[in-house]
This record gives C-alpha cells, structure tokens and sequence, in this order.
C-alpha cells in the first residue's frame, strides 16, 4: 500500500473496527483460559454496565464529573490565558516568575491532595481545585511558548498601522498565538479528566472516579470497576473528539496545517 | 513625467531626507558597522530601487527608514519632520509572510482601517480588493492563496490606509519568475494609478532597472552610497533596448566591482 495514499472511506472504519473486536476477543479468551475467578470477562462488564445504565446513579455521577472538569478547567483558563499572554508579552515578568512555575509544574496534582484538604476540607472544592492545579501550568506554559513565538513581523505590521500596545495584543497577538494556545488547552483538558478520577476517590462520594473505588469496596464488584473505566476512557475520548473541533475553526485553522 | 524632471524635484524639494546615517551593531565585544554615511533624497512619488549585494545592509537601511529601527547616527526626515517610528503613513510591505492568516483577503485589508466609519471601511477595501485583482477571494483565508496572491494583498492592505509612502522589502523574493515578472507589470500600475513614493529593495539588478526611476547601488557592508543611476527609459521598458541593456550592465559592472578581491 502506498503510505502516501489517503486511506479509503470503509479502511478508515475497518481497521479501528477490527483492531477493537481484537481486543475484546484477546481480553475474552484471556479470561478464559486463565480461568480467573476476580476479572470480569467482556460479557460480565456488558452487563455490568446495563446494570448501572437501568440505575439513574450512573449519569448523576458523569455529570458530576463533567461539572468538576468544567469548572475546574475553566478556572484554569481563566486566569492562565490572561497570565500566560502577560508572561509571553513582558519578558521580564516571565524571568522573575517562570523559576517559580517550573518548580511547581512537575508536581503531580495527586500530591496537593493533603493540601486541597487541608484548605477546602473534603468536598467538591477541593477535588475542583485538583482539577485546576491540574491544567493550570500546562495552560500557563502554552500560552506563554505561543506569544513569544509570535513571528516579530506581525507585530511590525500592527505597530506600522497604527495599534496601541493593547490593539496589538488583542488584534495580532492572541490570534496569532491561538493555535498554539488551543494545543495547551487540548493537553490540559485531557490531564484535568485524568485528574478528576484520581481527585474523586478521595475526596467526594460521587463521580466515576467514587463509582471506580465504590464498586471494588462494596463487595469487590470487578465487573463494574472495569465498566467505569471504560466509561472514563470512552467520556475522555469524546472530549478529545470535540476538542479538535476546535481546530477546524477557520481563523485558526492555519496554525495547524501541515505541509501537505 | 521625464526622469530629468523628477531629478531636478527631488533637489527642489524631498520626501524623504537621509543624512549621514551610520549603523553599527554591538555583538558581544565586536562591533560590525553595516551603513556608513548614506545621504539619500527621495522626491514624491518616485520610485527609488536600493540594490546591492546581498548582506550590505539595504533591509537594515530600509528599515531605519520606516522607523522600525535607529540609527547608530543620523537623521531621517519625512516631510521636514524627523522620524522616530513607524507611521500609518508610511508602510513597510514585507515578502507575503506578513499577511495575517487568521483573517480573510477582506479581514486584512481593512485591517488598518478601524478608525474609519464601517461605510468608508467597506468602500475601501472593496476598491483596493478590486485593484489588486482578488475579487471573488473576498473570504479567503492567505493559506488557500497562492503566493502572488497573498503579496498582491499585502500589498493591497498597505495601500487601503492611503499611505504617502510605501517600503517594499524584496517584497517578490519568494515569488517564481514567471510571478515575479507579472507582479512587477502589476506593482507599476498601481503605483501609475496611486503615485505613492516608493522604496523598493532588491537584490535583482533587472528587477530594479525595469521598475524604478533612479537606482541607488550600495557597496559591500559596511554600505556607503556607491552611485545613484538614472534610469530614463519611458515606461513601459523595453528590456532588450540598448539603452536598457548599457543601464543593467553598468550596475552590474559596479557591483561586480564591489567584489572583486
């Protein structure tokens, strides 16, 4: 097959197809032959998944989950957009503070949880604050990297028209360092979903990170344990999806494509 | 208008004034003086190529010029009035890189246009739209143009502020020659129906001999003024006249000069 061939309309379908009914048969007979009595088989987790489908406790939990990730992630790019364009456009502010970033970005976020405690007690709050910690520096490096790698070319052309500082940063700035920034923004969305997991089986009673850690401690029920998790994959993978949406819009569109 | 003619207004009375203008950047303890005491007058509405081999410091020169930078000593003067940064009155057109990719052919045409009322805006970008020929793109965005497109919007986006002056730096550089050759035929009837003062740099002797009034040919760095050569062919040129021909060769001799070891 010639690499350079777009792929047909029913292989794009097929091939993801097969690949997971590969799985699925690999984990089945796996199962089987091993003849575990603690992992669930592919059926038991189909079931298990009608079973919490008939319960109304499963989409009470996604919205849950949906609503720390909204919130949390939305907090992160409200002040991290604004500080990373501050950070991108004053090189002395990104000296004095950058030292201080790069310190606290590689702390995993499941390592504030005694702190999030400490400060929010056990509750939505803290597991929320998780959540922005969580996409905050990613969000903040983003858009920092995008503004200073902003061609100087634009921002001659702003200023020989005429632009106040504040005119080239809105006008030719931000819109020429969106592209970059939505690349952040996909990157922090998929660590603030992994967060969310990890911040609900500690610190609320509800989410399907709480449905993952509930279902092993109420009578190790497996079946629903792996149902959960593949909710989470299949939840994170539509935001994904929608994500790069995004980057179909046409004023950003340019910053994306590759040379044929 | 006779090429004499323009000669004898740019002593009357310039456009642009470049008196002594030295250029020396700092790099780490060296210092690399790039223009040397360049004297230049522009008269309005000419077009004035600067050539020279390449690295001389004619973009350097040209960007003093626009005000982008300034000069280690010296002063440029616009309309007797010292320049000390950029202006929309004066628009630097760089190669089609610097069309903005998140706007449309229209979106960037009235880019410089926001402190105009939205009915003068309209009429104007659709005038300047029309004179570069992209009708029918209005809603293109630069990826889906072709490079002498996006440098026909370019330069249809510097022309929409109704600017006195316009710097083009090497501005069909990027282009292939068949689009170069078409660009310049384009280039010489917008300036006919706009009459700006125009700067073009370029490092194509021909390009230069076939568009401008008077070329300036620039030495080796650090650049000093090495002549200034009138061309006085009517337009449009016959580029394989004799008089053409003696012209090209004679800058090309000059610049070969200028390497000769």
């Amino acid at each position: 097959m010639n690499s350079l061939a777009q792929p047909a309309r029913w292989e794009r379908v097929f091939w993801p197809i097969l690949a997971c009914a590969l799985f699925i048969a690999l984990w089945h007979f796996s199962v089987v032959w091993t003849a575990t009595k603690v992992f669930p088989s592919p059926r038991d987790v189909e079931k298990g998944i009608a079973g919490l489908l008939q319960k109304s406790v499963l989409w009470g939990y996604i919205g849950d989950s949906l609503r720390r990730v909204a919130v949390g992630f939305g907090a992160a790019v409200l002040v991290g957009i604004p500080l990373g364009l501050t950070l991108g456009w004053y090189r002395v502010a990104d000296r004095v503070v950058n030292p201080v970033l790069q310190l606290l970005r590689p702390i995993s976020p499941i390592a504030w949880i005694p702190i999030a405690i400490i400060l929010f007690g056990i509750g939505d709050a803290a597991a929320t604050f998780l959540i922005f910690l969580g996409a905050f520096f990613p969000i903040v490096v983003a858009a920092t990297n995008a503004v200073s790698n902003v061609p100087s070319m634009y921002r001659r052309a702003g200023r020989n028209f005429g632009l106040t500082p504040a005119g080239i940063l809105l006008k030719v700035v931000f819109p020429a360092a969106l592209p970059q920034m939505i690349v952040g923004l996909r990157i922090a969305l998929g660590i603030a979903w992994l967060v969310v997991v990890a911040a609900e089986m500690i610190a609320v009673d509800s989410g399907l990170g709480y449905l993952v850690i509930d279902s092993r401690n109420s009578g190790k029920h497996y079946d629903l344990v792996v149902a959960a998790m593949l909710l989470i994959g299949l939840i994170g993978l539509g935001l994904d999806i929608l994500f790069r949406r995004l980057e179909q819009m046409k004023a950003v569109r340019w910053g994306f494509r590759h040379v044929n | 208008m006779p090429s004499s003619e323009i000669v004898a207004n740019a002593m009357l009375e310039s456009k642009l004034r470049a008196r002594q203008i030295n250029m020396t950047f700092k790099s780490g303890s060296e210092s690399i003086s790039v223009l040397e005491n360049i004297d230049l007058d522009v008269a309005t509405g000419e077009f004035l190529c600067l050539v020279g081999p390449s690295g001389c410091g004619k973009s350097t020169l040209l960007s003093i010029m626009a005000g982008f930078l300034s000069p280690t000593s010296g002063t440029v003067t616009i309309d007797q009035e010292k320049i000390t940064g950029p202006d929309p009155r004066r628009i630097f057109v760089f190669q089609e890189r610097g069309v903005f990719p998140w706007l449309t052919v229209e979106g960037n045409v009235g880019f410089g246009l926001f402190k105009l009322p939205k009915a003068e805006q309209d009429r104007r970008v659709a005038h300047y739209i029309k004179l570069v020929g992209l009708e029918g793109f209005e809603n293109a965005y630069p990826p889906e143009l072709s490079g002498g497109m996006k440098q026909r919007l370019e330069v249809a986006r510097a022309l929409a502020v109704n600017p006195d002056m316009l710097f083009l730096d090497e501005p069909f550089g990027a282009l292939d020659s068949i689009t170069r050759l078409i660009m310049r035929g384009e280039l010489l009837r917008i300036w006919d129906a706009e009459r700006k003062t125009i700067i073009f740099v370029t490092h194509d002797i021909d390009e230069a001999v076939q568009l401008a009034d008077r070329v300036v040919v620039l030495s080796d760095r650090p650049a000093k003024v090495q002549s200034v050569v009138n061309i006085d062919i009517a337009h449009p040129r016959d580029i394989s006249s004799a008089r053409y021909l003696e012209l090209r060769d004679g800058i090309l001799a000059q610049i070969g000069l200028a390497h000769r070891v």
